[in-house]
């Protein structure tokens, strides 16, 4: 179990880590990659709690798609960061103000959380254990099987926002030439050039 | 959570129906040339919209749920999806011309449209918060884009820019609201909420929850306090999008609103019928008086849509007086009537609105209609008798609405709200009267171009008919109203 415990701090550790890099980076190039180094180490505690496909889905969709997007969209975008914090010491103050307030009030709320003692009979859907049922299989069976209803609207809701994006910001732009085949093939000498006799000392 | 067994789609047959149709348009207008494909998918959205609504009809009417309890499909829910769909498919086929005219004919408005109206009729069936908050938020998104469909227009793109925040900011108290009522309930399902609070009294927390829903669903509906929205997106959408913020969304709200409120808060009227009463008074009274000074008809209307939604919500507050089942029923059927009458009437003047163009250019202004009676005698009739029946003057169908809903506050004994609704209403009948002034004894301007097309022509065809005779064959529609109000309270 020791070396249970040692890989959670390990990991736990480079997370919380990465994840304040992620927000202190200067350049934002850095913050993206930091960012993947906190998927990644989220991916393994996900895989010491024994959530497998959970990790795999994180690596491979978070880091595979969403991060890479991410790099992308900071490379192209060219946004100074360093200017976005310019007033940070300015607002210092007010953002720590709100900050404490925030914790005051979940620290209130969290002290007077109780659970109930008889929780574990009032779960009306036991929770299915690793032996019997796969975390691939569990997951399925919600998505798929309880709640197919939301996941097919929510599918639906995806759908508008794409067909939306493309109707807002597509648009057929003129004076862009396309390369044209067979007109290149068919053209002749004679459809372009023109021949023709300058006199001496005249010109055009 | 039930044990998973194959959930019975059969309920569902309308929504995936109108999903499908959706998306096989979707395919057909990618592959198609741009200038037939948006024609096809419009008469097909018309088709398919119809078709639904027929599916609809054809079900039976015993209220049931499937899903794991989180879809309910009843007679209310009935009654409500054949207006929706009705309405959408209204205004798709008036929408064409218009948009032709525009150069903004492209093939995804039909199949925005219908997702929109998607949205809509899972959310008069939704009986679950999740269910709830996932058709509101495909019905929003679609209307989003739709708004600001115009792009390279100023006020089209603000229209949707503005009702897009404003939007995402009334989803985010509806959703603080769900998440208030589930931390202390629980459950997100209607039906184990509607057993928790049976017996009246709910935790505090609770309470405030439903207070935070009240006021993200009254943004939908666009009542007071909530509806500073509604005159600027009105003015600056396309016309026929403007036509289906106009109906559509505000019936697939209203329907939810009833839903919520009646199922499973039912037992906690006292709680939130103070909040209905002041929203349904504001809007009432804003309704009346800011719309006096309007030039613009666009404007005019939404201020118009803002006052309807508060004699509608009367019903609503009647039916939050839970001591006599009967009044409570009636509250709410005649709720459904007004509803109803209401699209109608505001079909027939979107209509006409659609109409009013000179030289190719649209006219905006009320007193652009100047001499109507001379230059289109049989538009001005039209307009005048809708302006007629929104003004509440009988025989016309806007009357008798406006009577049955005052009805039910008198027999509720909620007086102030019967009497501020009457004055508020004598207020407003200034400037629909207005409108028929201008068209009949005001020096006649140029003629609109004409012809106005079948679509226009059919539209109002039936609108006016409607309006002009429901006041001589009321039953048909009382009769539907009171199976859709018996299924809901009795389911």
């Amino acid at each position: 179990m020791i070396v249970a415990s040692l890989a959670f701090y390990l990991f736990a550790t480079v997370l919380v880590a990465a994840a304040v890099m992620v927000i202190s980076a200067k350049n934002p190039v850095h913050s993206v990659l930091f960012l993947i180094l906190a998927f990644f180490n989220a991916a393994g505690l996900f895989v010491l709690l024994g959530a497998e496909f959970l990790a795999m889905i994180l690596v491979v969709v978070y880091v595979g798609a969403v991060a890479v997007l991410f790099l992308f969209v900071v490379m192209m975008l060219d946004i100074s960061f360093t200017e976005l914090r310019q007033g940070f010491l300015q607002y210092l103050p007010l953002g720590a103000l709100v900050g404490i307030i925030l914790l005051v009030e979940l620290v209130l709320v969290y002290g007077g959380f109780a659970i109930s003692p008889d929780v574990e009979g009032r779960l009306a859907a036991p929770m299915p254990t690793p032996d019997t049922v796969t975390n691939t299989h569990a997951i399925g069976q919600i998505i798929y099987t309880h709640y197919i209803y939301f996941f097919q609207a929510a599918g639906m809701i995806l759908l508008v926002a794409m067909i939306g994006a493309i109707v807002l910001t597509h648009r057929s732009r003129g004076g862009v030439h396309r390369q044209k085949i067979a007109d290149q093939i068919a053209r002749r000498p004679s459809d372009s050039v023109e021949i023709v006799k300058v006199p001496t000392g005249r010109g055009i | 959570m039930p044990i998973a067994v194959v959930p019975n789609f059969a309920l569902a047959a309308p929504e995936i129906f109108l999903a499908l149709a959706a998306m096989a348009l979707l395919v057909t207008g990618a592959f198609m040339n741009e200038r037939s494909a948006a024609r096809v998918t419009s008469y097909g959205g018309v088709l398919a919209l119809l078709v639904t609504a027929g599916i609809v009809l054809s079900m039976n009417k015993a209220s049931r749920m499937t899903f794991g309890e989180t879809f309910i499909f009843d007679g209310f829910a009935a009654f409500m999806k054949v207006m929706i769909l009705v309405s959408a498919a209204a205004v798709v086929f008036m929408a064409k011309e218009y948009l032709i005219r525009h150069e903004i004919d492209r093939f995804e408005f039909p199949i925005l449209v219908m997702l929109a109206t998607l949205g809509m009729i899972m959310m008069v069936s939704a009986n679950d918060f999740i269910a709830l908050y996932l058709g509101l938020e495909l019905q929003s998104l679609a209307l989003y884009v739709i708004a600001s469909f115009q792009r390279d227009g100023t006020r089209s793109a603000e229209a949707g820019l503005k009702y897009f925040v404003l939007g995402a900011l009334a989803s985010g108290m509806l959703l603080y609201g769900m998440s208030l009522v589930y931390g202390f309930a629980g459950t997100t399902g209607f039906v184990p909420l509607a057993d928790l609070f049976a017996h009246g009294g709910a935790p505090t927390g609770v309470i405030v929850g439903i207070v935070f829903i009240l006021a993200g669903l009254a943004f939908k509906v666009s009542a007071v306090p909530f509806h500073m929205w509604t005159p600027d997106v009105y003015e600056g959408a396309p016309t026929p999008v403007t036509a289906l913020f106009a109906v559509a969304p505000k019936i697939a709200a209203m329907g939810l609103l009833i839903r919520v409120m009646v199922g499973p808060f039912g037992d906690l009227g006292g709680q939130w019928q103070q909040i209905v009463i002041f929203i349904s008074i504001a809007s009432m009274i804003l309704g009346a008086v800011a719309a006096i000074n309007q030039r613009n008809i666009k404007r005019l209307m939404a201020y118009s849509s803002i006052g309807n939604m508060g004699y509608a919500l009367i019903g609503l507050a009647v039916a939050a007086e839970a001591a006599d089942p009967v009044i409570r029923a009636d509250g709410i059927r005649n709720m459904l009537i007004f509803l109803a009458i209401y699209v109608f009437m505001n079909v027939g003047t979107f209509a006409v609105i659609l109409t009013m163009r000179r030289g190719g250019r649209m006219i905006e202004d009320i007193d652009g209609l100047a001499g109507l009676s001379k230059t289109n005698p049989l538009m001005a009739l039209c307009l005048g008798v809708f302006m007629f029946s929104m003004a509440g003057i009988p025989p016309f169908a806007g009357f008798l609405g406006k009577l049955y809903i005052f009805q039910s506050a008198v027999q509720a004994g909620l007086f102030p709200l019967a009497i501020i609704g009457v004055l508020a209403s004598v207020v407003a009948a200034f400037y629909y009267i207005r409108i028929v002034k201008v068209m009949y004894f005001d020096a006649a301007d140029e003629a609109f171009d004409s012809p106005i097309g079948m679509e226009m022509k059919s539209i109002l065809v039936i609108s006016f008919i409607f309006v002009t005779f429901f006041i001589l064959f009321p039953v048909p529609l009382i009769a539907g109203a009171t199976r859709a109000t018996a299924s809901l309270l009795g389911g």
